[in-house]
């Protein structure tokens, strides 16, 4: 453990500044809170958002997963689990079950949450109208107004032209029948695991400067029409390694002649079904 | 058979290794040393110190070598190195208009109190590479004396202007000025915090958000009013004390621009302000941003705002290099969840076009 900086990198003022952001972040679900973000010692769009978040949450006592794309060895989720290891010295694991503080870039574990346990995601773009309206003053508006009929259009524009909403990340929701939310860039798959999860989650994006929440057991409703109700990825394929119909799949290109095997993106879900299998 | 697609802890390590090694180059070639760096590499270690936020030469020189001399990065080090420092309190408004001058011109007028003063500059050089560098060494030309010092009431021109009320006066700032390292950007932002964006904001885009406002995309009709730079104390009141105690010296680039403004409503015809301040010797950073602070006061002087440089979200959310390199760079990271999503969305509509054609 390093012992030239302050628990978990931050000092207690920018601490208590993003806990303070994070509690009216949990006040007004959905609702993304501006805060005082600071220069992270790793770029931005890398995560310095959770990273901030994570920080101003964890304890001594907690138990540190990161995920990036699902798995806890890709480079960029062995490289935060590093810098906690090194700034907090907290236990760290790739089990879904034992963690206590999950960060994660683009995914949510295929393994049910549960009560306690706080999910922590990186978030590159907060704002869910961005792509319709890029000024800021003018979303902050709609949001107060609750104006979100541009995002019903983009969706009905979808159908019309495509015959499906051709969104399949990053996926509009409604949080507590209030705010319209961006999940961060998770495939529409995992959209119905926030929906009244029993874990707190938290939202950082750190270079736009924005902080949001979910609270455990709230209404997350994915955006739809009564006849293009909203439906999430399936494949035709199972994992090729644990046999899984039920999980996310990555397809990973095995030559040049279009030979493909699809894998779970989960890499501790897989792993633990594999083990089971073994037994 | 399943490749393996994900890296882990060994790669990042021998990640480091190699730029490492890439850092040092030949080691039969002596190392670089700091003082060689912020003595010989000047203008570089400046632009790190402005668009880094930190007056540490040392500093500046360590994370430009560290960065193996790539700017952004070099920023990017010492932004990160800033973040942890504490802050113990807030240095009184420096003084320009009592600067020890080294170099001073004025484009507006031929001659002025104080005179013009040429100082160091590439201005009036030929552009002829120096091959006499490449041989290393050589006896430079020794720097003529000046016969007179340069005079001491070297008033700003802004002020002689201000004198016959020919220039709008500078506005009182706050008392305490914002801060966006502390407190998140809200727009509109005030004057203090635009100032602070642009000091921070990258060279090159400054540079073209200015020289795009010259060509007509929002042209404000500037002079070089004044360019200055030189030597300022920094002074600072301790609460114990209650008055001020200069607590160093810092080398500073002022530009005043001074821009044609055919007067409104409630205002009469006047000259306007754009300011530009830089640390040690960026001039061409302190010009641009001189520029596009006055564009950026469109809206506040009444003016149609209609173009890049005028527009406050476009410039100061779009002005930061390492937010900026940061998110442009992360397009490297892993997509592949995103990407999967995408894969499996086109292929289903490709084959819902082929099942309708036929």
């Amino acid at each position: 453990m390093n012992t030239g900086y302050n628990f978990a990198y931050l000092d207690e003022q920018t601490k208590r500044m993003l806990r303070r952001a994070i509690l009216k972040a949990v006040a007004i679900p959905g609702y993304q809170v501006p805060f005082g973000s600071r220069e992270m010692p790793l770029p931005y769009g890398w995560g310095t958002g959770g990273i901030q978040v994570t920080a101003a949450v964890i304890g001594a006592d907690d138990t540190l997963k990161v995920i990036d794309q699902g798995a806890d060895d890709t480079t960029n989720a062995v490289s935060i689990r590093r810098f906690f290891a090194r700034t907090t010295g907290v236990a760290t694991t790739e089990k879904t079950v034992e963690a206590t503080v999950i960060q994660t870039r683009h995914r949510i574990p295929e393994t049910p949450l549960s009560d306690g346990q706080i999910m922590v995601y990186q978030v590159p773009i907060p704002e869910p109208l961005r792509w319709l309206e890029p000024r800021e003053t003018e979303t902050r508006k709609m949001h107060a107004l609750a104006d979100y009929g541009a995002m019903h259009v983009k969706l009905y524009e979808d159908i019309a032209r495509y015959g499906h909403i051709a969104t399949t990340y990053d996926y509009p929701v409604l949080v507590n029948g209030r705010y319209l939310m961006r999940p961060s860039p998770i495939p529409k798959f995992d959209n119905p695991k926030m929906d009244h999860s029993p874990a707190l989650q938290l939202f950082g994006a750190g270079r736009e400067k924005r902080i949001y929440a979910v609270p455990p057991y709230t209404s997350v409703k994915s955006l739809d029409f009564e006849d293009h109700p909203f439906e999430v990825q399936r494949w035709d394929q199972a994992c090729a390694l644990c046999g899984s119909t039920e999980s996310f799949l990555d397809e990973v290109v095995t030559d040049d002649k279009g030979g493909r095997m699809y894998v779970c993106s989960d890499s501790d879900y897989c792993g633990e079904r594999q083990k089971d299998q073994m037994q | 058979m399943y490749v393996a697609v994900k890296g882990g802890e060994k790669a990042i390590d021998n990640a480091h290794a190699l730029m490492a090694q890439g850092r040092r180059g030949a080691e039969s070639v002596p190392e670089l040393s700091l003082e060689q760096i912020s003595g010989q590499l000047s203008l570089a270690v400046e632009r790190v110190m402005t668009e880094g936020s930190v007056y540490d030469r040392d500093l500046a020189a360590l994370a430009l070598k560290q960065a193996q001399g790539d700017a952004v990065e070099a920023i990017f080090l010492l932004r990160a190195y800033r973040t942890t420092l504490p802050r113990f309190g807030s240095s009184q408004p420096v003084e320009t208009g009592s600067m020890a001058i080294r170099r001073r011109i004025s484009a507006a007028f031929k001659d002025l109190p104080g005179g013009q003063v040429l100082g160091p500059t590439y201005d009036y050089t030929h552009r002829l590479l120096d091959f006499a560098l490449a041989a290393e060494g050589g006896a430079r030309a020794p720097v003529a004396e000046n016969p007179e010092p340069v005079e001491a009431a070297m008033p700003r021109v802004t002020d002689v202007l201000g004198h016959q009320g020919l220039i709008e006066p500078s506005g009182e700032g706050a008392e305490v000025p914002g801060d966006l390292t502390r407190q998140p950007l809200n727009f509109p932002a005030g004057r203090d915090l635009r100032l602070q964006n642009l000091a921070r904001a990258d060279e090159g885009f400054v540079l073209a958000l200015a020289y795009s406002s010259q060509r007509g995309y929002g042209n404000t009709h500037p002079f070089a009013g004044e360019i200055r730079m030189g030597e300022v104390a920094v002074e600072l009141v301790p609460e114990e004390l209650g008055f001020a105690i200069e607590i160093g010296e810092i080398t500073l680039t002022e530009c005043q621009m001074v821009n044609q403004f055919k007067g409104s409503k409630t205002v009469p015809p006047q000259f306007t302000r754009g300011y530009g301040l830089s640390f040690g010797h960026c001039e061409r950073k302190a010009m641009a941003m001189a520029l596009v602070d006055r564009s950026l006061r469109a809206e506040d002087l009444g003016e149609l705002v209609s173009n890049p440089a005028q527009d406050q979200e476009f410039v100061l959310y779009h002005s930061d290099n390492v937010e900026a390199s940061g998110f442009v760079q992360h397009l490297k990271l892993p997509h592949y969840v995103d990407f999967q999503s995408e894969l499996e969305m086109i292929r289903r509509l490709r084959r819902e076009n082929a099942e309708a054609a036929q």
